[in-house]
């Protein structure tokens, strides 16, 4: 049986797209069938992050549309076994996404994939709605800042009451807290939310907690997913969230401030 | 302001005042999400079919409103009809 994520946030430029790239290979890694789909239909990115943009032929809408069929649609990652990416349109239509269409594509991923990631645009429109209506888990992606907190619960409420489980009235969407663009050091000397402050605010568990590390626009530069990158702070966090997420009991890392040696603080580095 | 305010730079206590700010807000929306009951998508979709036996109108003339002001709550209902030449005749 497959499981539907979705990765949310409410807010823009959190690190959904990121965070659903790493979150897809850390899957497949692991030996599991994943495809990852991009909603954001007009904006697509998730083809960039994950390095595949000029293997893009058909997309998402075409599929919805009849006009190419999911496997002329379906990009296979050259780096990792199990896992492909179905691209968004760069339609301006956003009506394209319809729920017996999305319901059509999704049911298809079903047969063939253990996990179906899809990373939502930002905001609560259509393409938002599409991506969480689905889910049977979410990610929700926040930043230590007072926008993405509120705009994170706002998402928790849409969760709780449009997606298809909450109209059903099925087990509601197991929801998990990703903290990403975290400066401990920052937390440390109070001029930062805490872990402890959003996990008090949202009341959702804790599934990792990302680094702030320029090892992340590293990645994007070059079309690489951070997870890959695992001497990274960033990758590695990642990896332990996947490990976390697939039942591993570990402790969270990044946590506290590290205190930078003398050689760092003279040449840098994550 | 003092001069010990002065030594205790405002930077350090703005992560404070964050989360004061959101659990105000947070619970106050929170409330608000919660005084629209579950039932009020499906009230709207009913009365739009009640009203469609007599009169063709569609979703977006059909206003359902819930307030709640002190010990009551009021609902709003507010359905345009259209102008007399486009109804149709009840069938």
């Amino acid at each position: 049986m497959a499981t539907v994520i979705v990765v949310t946030s409410g807010k823009g430029g959190v690190g959904k797209t990121t965070t659903s790239a790493s979150f897809a290979v850390g899957l497949a890694q692991r030996g599991y069938r994943t495809a990852v789909i991009d909603f954001d239909v007009g904006l697509r990115n998730l083809d960039l992050i994950m390095g595949c943009e000029r293997r893009v032929v058909y997309d998402f809408v075409n599929v919805i549309n009849n006009e190419a069929n999911l496997n002329q649609a379906l990009i296979r990652d050259k780096r990792v076994d199990n896992l492909y990416i179905l691209p968004a349109s760069q339609t301006r239509d956003k009506e394209a996404l319809t729920k017996e269409g999305v319901d059509r594509v999704l049911g298809e991923l079903r047969e063939s994939f253990e996990y179906i990631v899809c990373d939502s645009p930002a905001g609560i429109e259509r393409g938002a709605l599409m991506a969480l209506y689905f889910a049977d888990e979410a990610l929700v992606v926040t930043n230590p800042e007072v926008s993405s907190v509120r705009d994170s619960d706002r998402i928790l409420g849409i969760l709780a009451s449009r997606s298809r489980r909450a109209e059903q009235g099925d087990p509601p969407v197991q929801e998990h807290l990703v903290l990403a663009r975290y400066a401990p050091e920052r937390a440390h000397r109070g001029d930062m939310l805490s872990v402890e402050d959003v996990l008090e605010i949202l009341g959702i568990p804790l599934l990792g907690v990302i680094p702030e590390s320029p090892a992340v626009l590293q990645s994007s530069n070059a079309g690489v997913p951070v997870i890959l990158d695992d001497g990274s702070e960033a990758g590695a966090a990642y990896g332990d969230l996947v490990d976390r997420f697939l039942g591993k009991n570990l402790p969270h890392r990044f946590l506290t401030a590290q205190k930078k040696g003398f050689l760092k603080r003279l040449f840098g580095g994550s | 302001m003092g001069l010990f305010d002065y030594f205790r730079s405002p930077q350090n206590k703005s992560a404070a005042l964050a989360k004061e700010r959101l659990q105000i807000i947070v619970a106050h929306e929170r409330g608000s999400r919660r005084s629209s009951p579950d039932y009020l998508p499906a009230l709207k979709k009913e009365l739009l079919e009640v009203v469609r036996k007599y009169v063709p109108i569609d979703q977006s003339q059909v206003k359902v409103h819930l307030d709640r002001e002190g010990g009551y709550e009021v609902l709003e209902l507010n359905i345009t009809l259209p102008d007399d030449e486009q109804r149709a005749p009840p069938h």
